[in-house]
């Protein structure tokens, strides 16, 4: 909206131009500390995550409140500089800290559930918070401009002194992480064998929760803390959707994180007035947005395409040996069987074979036309094409070999084979199909093209289907 | 029933009829007077047990009868209300390095992103100790502990993949890899494809065969005597705990199951799984 307005004057493009490429030495700063802070959190995170206890970061975000507000107000009274950010970190911490152990004495000495606890926490350390900061603000002499900051986040208001703290503490994080990568990840994995194994399961998840504190007070400047809990999990959320692998997970989850800071300090810088943590929170759920629809492994759109093909293939298939066994029964009707001829067969035969409608049949014979393996001829007779039989005759094939294997290796009853038959034999591909000859005719099951093991008629399928 | 049978038991077959407390060392894993309670129900009560060196011993007994909750507590993973558990003669903590654990499939999330090898890869955390990485022995290590349990095949996959009975398989071997003296192992032959069954009995035999103890919670009666030499048949408290070809009789199971080991009374089990 900023760069549409006509009224954008040479100083402003230039404003721009120097905030984008970190010119001026405050914001190079202040960028640097705001994605520094973002791979930390991504980094964490990912571990707060696989420990499903993404609500503990939260709960924690909003206890530090309380402790803003007092050391504020502590600072003020003796008249110190009341905007120190080593004193508000510290006592952010306190109550932060706090109200971490009050949730844990709570689940431990009741029965109330973990939820529970956080929701107690949350909402009574903020309420808490808000009164608290409701009488600093009004102590004499105080300057309560900028605590504000703390609550919605503002990088700007970051100092050159503040900046020490801020980076100093995400590179202890970060090296924290790096250096107790295998302890972390068998805690939020096993924690009862990480126990077994002589380490203090106990310890770590304090060592775990002490980074996630520590992350959450040195990013309350920057997203604050109503957010800041979202500059935690939203990176590593994303990161799942990418990789199966915990190292690559937390690096993603690091890059996705510095991004969203970087983008979040950046337009704090360019409009004052814009609450950077809100931008951050938005720019890293647009990763999390495009991670949940697009990632190959795990991302709902390539899981959709996926399951489409395969439908595909398996209805593909089904029609190809539909008219294939049509074929076969013609013969044995004929009299003396020497081999299946192609020939047409009807559309009425090839919808009783299956339990497709009109509509769906006519669609895939469409589309098998399309493909070249077969012709729709008038008066709804279907033939198939030369590339079409062979295909045929290669999927029913698959489909009995399966079959063959099932019932003779598997112990499954023949009247129920064909179901079970079909729900594998539309993956199997060339080597498996090679291993399945091998085993039948190890066992001396080996037939050319074997004939079905279960009786073919439209009566009999009605029949099994009523079985299973 | 009482204290003093089965102290007896365990007695009989401990090392040459000699108590525990004359050769502490040579009890593997020795509990005594065991009691564990969640909410103040008790759930395992009184156990007094000495499970004698390089034996496959199984833990019997229906569902609810504190047989998990016994290897937990004896791992220091659930607290007790009261008793102690020594391994080798030391309390379990001084000798943790002796003691491998198999826990419950189910006890993990399956989706976590790591790979077959990492998680059985944890089983050399103790020797590699606090902050040092896995390196090329570990990993040799883990490459052998699952060529035991025939996955090797499977070493670079991610564990989303597996198939229940693979699981079963990792976490096996990532106890192999503990290269412990006493191993306890909580249902390895729970919900596992025949194939399976038989890795994890020769896996229980190869343990057997090098002086292994083999402590297996263990839910098939039929196939008790076929894997196993000892068996503890246990409903809150032991009711008899010996060789299997002693303590493995009629009178203690319907002693142990209460006289509901019959159809109704596995169908109604069985009913309990699924709704719990």
């Amino acid at each position: 909206m900023w760069s549409h307005d006509p009224q954008v004057s040479a100083g402003e493009l230039s404003l721009l131009w120097e905030v984008l490429t970190l010119r001026t030495h405050n914001t190079r700063l202040v960028v640097l500390a705001t994605s520094l802070l973002g791979a930390a959190s991504g980094v964490v995170g990912s571990f707060l995550l696989l420990r499903k206890r993404a609500l503990m970061g939260d709960a924690l975000a909003h206890a530090t409140l309380p402790g803003l507000g007092i050391a504020f107000g502590v600072m003020t009274y003796f008249g110190m500089n009341a905007r120190s950010l080593p004193g508000l970190l510290s006592g952010a911490v306190v109550t932060g800290v706090l109200g971490l152990l009050l949730m844990l004495a709570i689940t431990r000495t009741t029965r109330l559930g973990d939820d529970v606890a956080m929701a107690i926490v949350l909402s009574v350390f903020f309420g808490f918070g808000v009164a608290v900061m409701g009488v600093v603000k009004a102590l004499p002499g105080a300057a309560a401009a900028g605590l504000d900051a703390f609550l919605y986040g503002r990088p700007a208001s970051m100092l050159a002194g503040d900046l020490v703290w801020i980076g100093g503490g995400a590179a202890l994080v970060l090296v924290a992480v790096f250096l107790l990568f295998k302890e972390l990840a068998a805690l939020c994995f096993d924690e009862a064998f990480l126990e077994a194994q002589g380490f203090s399961s106990w310890w770590m998840d304090v060592v775990l929760l002490a980074l996630v504190a520590l992350v959450t007070v040195i990013g309350l400047q920057a997203v604050g803390l109503v957010l800041v809990i979202a500059y935690l999990i939203i990176p590593a959320a994303a990161a799942r959707f990418w990789t199966q692998s915990l190292p690559r997970m937390t690096l993603v989850a690091a890059a996705v994180g510095a991004a969203s800071g970087w983008a979040g300090a950046t337009a704090s810088a360019l409009l004052p007035r814009m609450p950077a943590g809100a931008v951050i929170v938005l720019v890293a759920s647009g990763f999390f947005a495009v991670s949940l629809l697009m990632a190959p492994a795990r991302g709902l759109l390539p899981r959709l395409w996926r399951a489409r093909v395969l439908r595909q293939r398996v209805r593909h298939q089904h029609v190809l040996r539909a008219v294939y066994e049509i074929l076969e029964q013609a013969v044995r009707k004929d009299g003396p069987a020497q081999g299946v001829a192609n020939r047409s067969c009807s559309f009425a035969d090839l919808l009783v074979k299956r339990s497709w409608t009109p509509r769906q049949l006519r669609r895939i014979l469409a589309r098998e036309a399309g493909q070249g393996h077969l012709q729709r001829r008038s008066g709804g007779e279907v033939r198939l094409s030369e590339a079409g039989f062979g295909e045929a005759a290669r999927v029913t094939r698959n489909h009995r070999l399966w079959e063959a294997y099932l019932v003779t290796h598997a112990d499954i009853a023949p009247s129920h084979v064909d179901r079970d038959a079909d729900m594998v034999e539309h993956i199997l591909d060339a080597e498996m199909v090679a291993r399945l000859e091998e085993t039948l005719r190890a066992g001396q099951a080996w037939v050319p093209l074997p004939p079905s093991p279960h009786p073919m008629g439209p009566a009999d399928r009605d029949r099994r289907d009523k079985d299973s | 029933m009482s204290a003093a049978l089965h102290r007896l038991a365990g007695h009989d077959s401990g090392s040459d009829g000699k108590g525990p407390e004359d050769h502490p060392h040579g009890v593997p894993l020795a509990v005594h007077d065991l009691t564990v309670a969640y909410h103040r129900k008790p759930v395992v009560w009184d156990v007094d047990l000495n499970f004698p060196e390089g034996r496959l011993v199984a833990i019997v007994g229906p569902n609810g009868a504190g047989k998990s909750t016994l290897l937990k507590a004896c791992l220091d993973l659930i607290p007790r209300a009261s008793g102690e558990v020594r391994v080798y003669g030391k309390p379990y903590r001084e000798n943790r390095g002796l003691v491998g654990y198999v826990p419950q499939r189910e006890s993990v999330d399956w989706d976590f992103p790591v790979s077959v090898l990492d998680v059985v890869a944890m089983g050399t955390y103790r020797r590699l100790g606090w902050l040092r990485r896995v390196g090329g022995t570990q990993r040799r290590e883990a490459m052998e502990a699952l060529r035991k349990t025939g996955i090797e095949h499977l070493a670079g996959r991610q564990i989303s993949q597996l198939s229940g009975g693979q699981q079963q398989r990792v976490f096996l071997a990532r106890a192999l890899a503990q290269d412990a003296r006493v191993y306890l192992m909580d249902e390895p032959f729970a919900a596992v494809d025949a194939a399976t069954e038989r890795a994890v009995v020769d896996v229980l035999r190869g343990l057997n065969e090098r002086g292994r103890t083999c402590v297996v919670v263990h839910h098939d009666l039929a196939s008790v005597p076929r894997y196993f030499d000892w068996v503890v048949l246990l409903n809150m408290r032991v009711v008899a705990a010996g060789p299997v070809d002693e303590v493995f009789t009629p009178e203690n199971l319907e002693k142990t199951y209460g006289g509901q080991l019959n159809l109704l009374g596995e169908a109604a089990r069985a009913l309990q799984n699924v709704e719990s």
